[in-house]
């Protein structure tokens, strides 16, 4: 009996565990099936079980949640399918566990910085040959959103940045409409007149997100044209952040941190900055919380290489694990048709992925037509694996760009991008 | 249920019933069904996603379906070597065990001090209205750690109340969470040395140069370091004034009358006393302090110039942000040796020892 005590103590924590290692191996094994039956399968998989579609979207606040909403719910009600949108509060999270757990929303936001690490592991869908579309997009938005010759999503939207001028500021300072900087020359020139002691001339986010249009201007960048060799120790953008960080030192340019803002809208919008660098996405901060700033965007100054500027733009990714892709399908190419797009830029101020819509945001926002003209010379971030953790050290080195040792900061940024290509293959 | 009952019946076992289970066998079959809920909630969610973690930390596995599907390989211990075999991986999280360090290194024994002061403040007799200071102390434990970090970023911010302050003591503040200067190297730069030693800047360990290791923690953990003594003191000066209490007042008395004075009876009698809950209070410290998470997540993202980096939330960015969930995985276990280690460590320095040390002893032994 003694003995029978003893083996009975170590049975039962033993067929617990094993209990409990079975339901788990059940869990983790089924869904790996599903998983594998589901990327084989494709779309047209049981649409009566599951023919809810759902959207997960990080939004930029009320009216663009408002209005993609309706638009779905306007295609819900068109195609006769249910489809809801649910708003990520930490989309890139919310996404990895969906992902994680074989269970995906069917539709989403997907940035291009995300995008390489989620088609090498095959949870997206390259649904870009299946568009009736393609030939609309941007070129270069396509391009940012190709992963191994593919095209994997269509682009939702973009932004470019532009040169944003606070125009009472500008007449204070007894400058005119001729003034409006062209080179680099004119910007630093502008930037000195505008400073004074309650305001500096110019303001944007330490980041390659802002500085990297000097990069461009000076016909720098990070990665070659053919995406193999990284190119950051250039000449050119030596002379990019010499031209930088002689406006930091010389008190004309300061970033928003240093005179007490959250961001250069923040910074424009309150007075501290007479200008900044941002992408239209400033509209709706300017409108909503300085709506007495009067402003005026510029095309970007040309640097020793011409205009350049960058691009920032989302797509709509489908996931590879969405038991009905089709109907996704249908509902992305709703999403990106002329008409929509033309509306969310209405709603919420994006500026339109396809060609077709440009003439109505021209028409529509007068004042912004800088930014899309930009889009000519714009280029867009890297996208290759890896590549957004080089770029935020980088970042993190920018905050220290004044008293920055510009050769040793691009050496290691060289060092770090030919590693991320290396290893991306 | 225990060795010495198994003793009893059998001696009693040919009185009683000869086969079966007997009395106390049930006993444990009920004891077992009653932690039964227990275990099994703990073992689901604790030991299997322990498992599971440490399995991701040897895989392949790229965040897509279950770690345990057959399309994961195992891959040995790549994604730790990742961690020191250089490059940008090594050299953050080189950085985060830099950050993370300085900050256990000031936050530990500044909280621990802090809450003992505290506790035997509060839990003297004479004080009045113990109760509202104990309530006052303990206030910021209560409160959310991010709405706590709001705050703080509100209160330091450039133009906000401590910077005010300072200014009304004509010294101009720093721009506390945008200046990664090290606080090691500010000082060293009072002092002229703004330049590393050749010896220190060319050689170093994970990515960093020695110099960089000591820059000390930027202002802007320092201000994270505040926050946490502030926000957990509360809590330990609780676990501290519950063991004052239960020190009986007649040790006290007996100390006062062999003649010991306040400051003798603290150090030679009451801490002594403590020394449990000293244990307690550095280990928990120890273990949070290595873990921290919160702050940085709402608070600065690692920034500036990744000097608010942590092992915990690089763990976290590498995993989710750049899908490298088995290298995310490997750090989480790198910091838990780390604690592991850590909490030995000061185990065996704060036992229990058989003999009292000669300077502590009141009587002398060599007396006739």
């Amino acid at each position: 009996m003694h003995r029978t005590d003893r083996r009975f103590r170590t049975a039962l924590p033993l067929a617990l565990l094993t209990t409990g290692a079975l339901t788990l191996t059940a869990c983790g094994g089924g869904s790996g099936f599903d998983e594998d039956a589901d990327t084989g399968g494709g779309g047209d998989e049981t649409p009566a079980e599951t023919s809810e579609l759902t959207l997960l979207i990080g939004s930029s606040g009320d009216s663009e949640t408002d209005a993609v909403t309706a638009a779905v719910d306007a295609w819900a009600l068109e195609s006769g399918i249910d489809a809801t949108v649910t708003v990520a509060s930490d989309l890139n999270q919310e996404l990895s566990q969906g992902f994680a757990a074989g269970s995906p929303p069917d539709v989403f936001y997907q940035s291009t910085d995300q995008l390489a690490g989620y088609a090498s592991n095959g949870s997206l869908w390259a649904y870009g040959s299946e568009l009736a579309s393609a030939d609309d997009f941007y070129p270069s938005l396509v391009e940012n959103f190709t992963y191994d010759g593919e095209l994997f999503c269509a682009p939702k939207d973009f932004s470019t940045l532009a040169l944003v001028i606070n125009t009472d500021a500008w007449a204070a300072a007894g400058l005119t409409d001729a003034d409006v900087p062209t080179d680099w020359d004119g910007l630093a020139a502008a930037a000195a007149a505008l400073t004074t002691d309650t305001q500096v001339g110019l303001s944007f986010g330490p980041e390659y997100q802002r500085l990297g249009v000097f990069m461009a201007q000076a016909g720098g960048g990070l990665i070659s044209q053919d995406g193999t060799t990284a190119i950051a120790d250039s000449p050119e953008n030596l002379e990019a952040l010499t031209y930088v960080q002689q406006m930091l030192v010389d008190g004309v340019l300061a970033f928003p941190s240093a005179i007490d803002s959250g961001w250069g809208g923040e910074a424009f919008g309150s007075g501290r900055a007479a200008m900044t660098i941002e992408g239209n996405w400033i509209m709706g901060a300017l409108r909503n919380d300085y709506p007495d700033v009067p402003f005026l965007v510029a095309e970007l100054p040309a640097g020793p290489a011409g205009q350049g500027t960058l691009q920032f733009t989302n797509c709509w990714g489908i996931a590879a694990d969405s038991p009905n892709q089709q109907a996704a399908l249908e509902l992305v190419e709703f999403l990106t048709s002329t008409e929509q797009q033309a509306g969310f830029a209405e709603a919420f101020g994006v500026m339109p992925s396809v060609l077709s819509a440009g003439d109505d945001f021209r028409t529509a926002f007068p004042d912004q037509v800088a930014f899309l003209d930009s889009a000519e010379f714009a280029i867009g971030m890297p996208t290759v694996q890896g590549a957004s953790d080089v770029i935020g050290d980088l970042n993190g080195q920018i905050e220290g760009l004044a008293t920055a040792d510009l050769a040793g900061l691009l050496t290691s940024v060289q060092t770090n991008m030919q590693a991320v290509l290396d290893s991306a293959g | 249920m225990s060795a010495p009952t198994g003793a009893t019946s059998v001696t009693t076992a040919p009185r009683t019933t000869p086969r079966g289970p007997g009395i106390r066998g049930r006993e444990a079959a009920a004891g077992w069904l009653f932690i039964a809920p227990m275990l099994i909630i703990l073992g689901l969610f604790l030991v299997v996603p322990v498992l599971m973690a440490a399995w991701v930390s040897v895989s392949d596995w790229t965040g897509r379906g279950s770690p345990l599907s057959s399309t994961v390989g195992f891959v040995g211990a790549d994604n730790f070597r990742q961690l020191v075999a250089g490059g940008l991986p090594t050299q953050d999280f080189g950085t985060a065990l830099r950050n993370n360090a300085w900050y256990v290194l000031l936050v530990v024994p500044l909280q621990t001090a802090l809450s003992m002061f505290l506790a035997v403040m509060v839990n003297r007799r004479i004080l009045r209205g113990r109760g509202a200071f104990r309530t006052a102390f303990y206030f910021p434990s209560v409160t959310s750690s991010v709405a706590i970090t709001v705050l703080f970023l509100f209160l330091f911010s450039a133009s906000g109340a401590v910077n005010k302050l300072v200014g009304y003591l004509s010294a101009e503040g720093p721009n506390w969470f945008a200046d990664a200067r090290g606080v090691v190297h500010i000082a060293l730069g009072a002092v002229g040395l703004d330049q590393a030693p050749a010896a220190l800047a060319e050689h170093g360990f994970l990515g960093l140069s020695w110099w960089a290791w000591l820059a000390g923690p930027s202002v802007a953990m320092s201000v994270f370091i505040v926050m946490a003594i502030f926000t957990t003191s509360g809590t330990f000066m609780l676990l501290f004034i519950a063991a004052l209490q239960a020190i009986a007042g007649d040790v006290e008395e007996a100390a006062v009358m062999d003649g010991a004075n306040g400051w003798q009876r603290f150090w030679f009698v009451t801490l002594p006393m403590l020394r449990p809950t000293l244990f307690t209070v550095v280990t928990l410290g120890l273990i949070g302090c290595w873990q921290v998470f919160d702050q940085i997540y709402t608070g600065t993202q690692g920034g500036p110039a990744k000097t608010t980096l942590t092992p915990a939330y690089l763990s976290y960015t590498a995993s989710f942000e750049s899908h490298q969930w088995g290298r995310g995985a490997a750090i989480a276990f790198v910091l838990f040796a780390i604690i592991v280690t850590m909490t030995i460590l000061q185990r065996i320095v704060l036992r229990e020892r058989t003999s009292v040390p000669r300077r502590k002893r009141f009587v002398r032994e060599d007396r006739p």
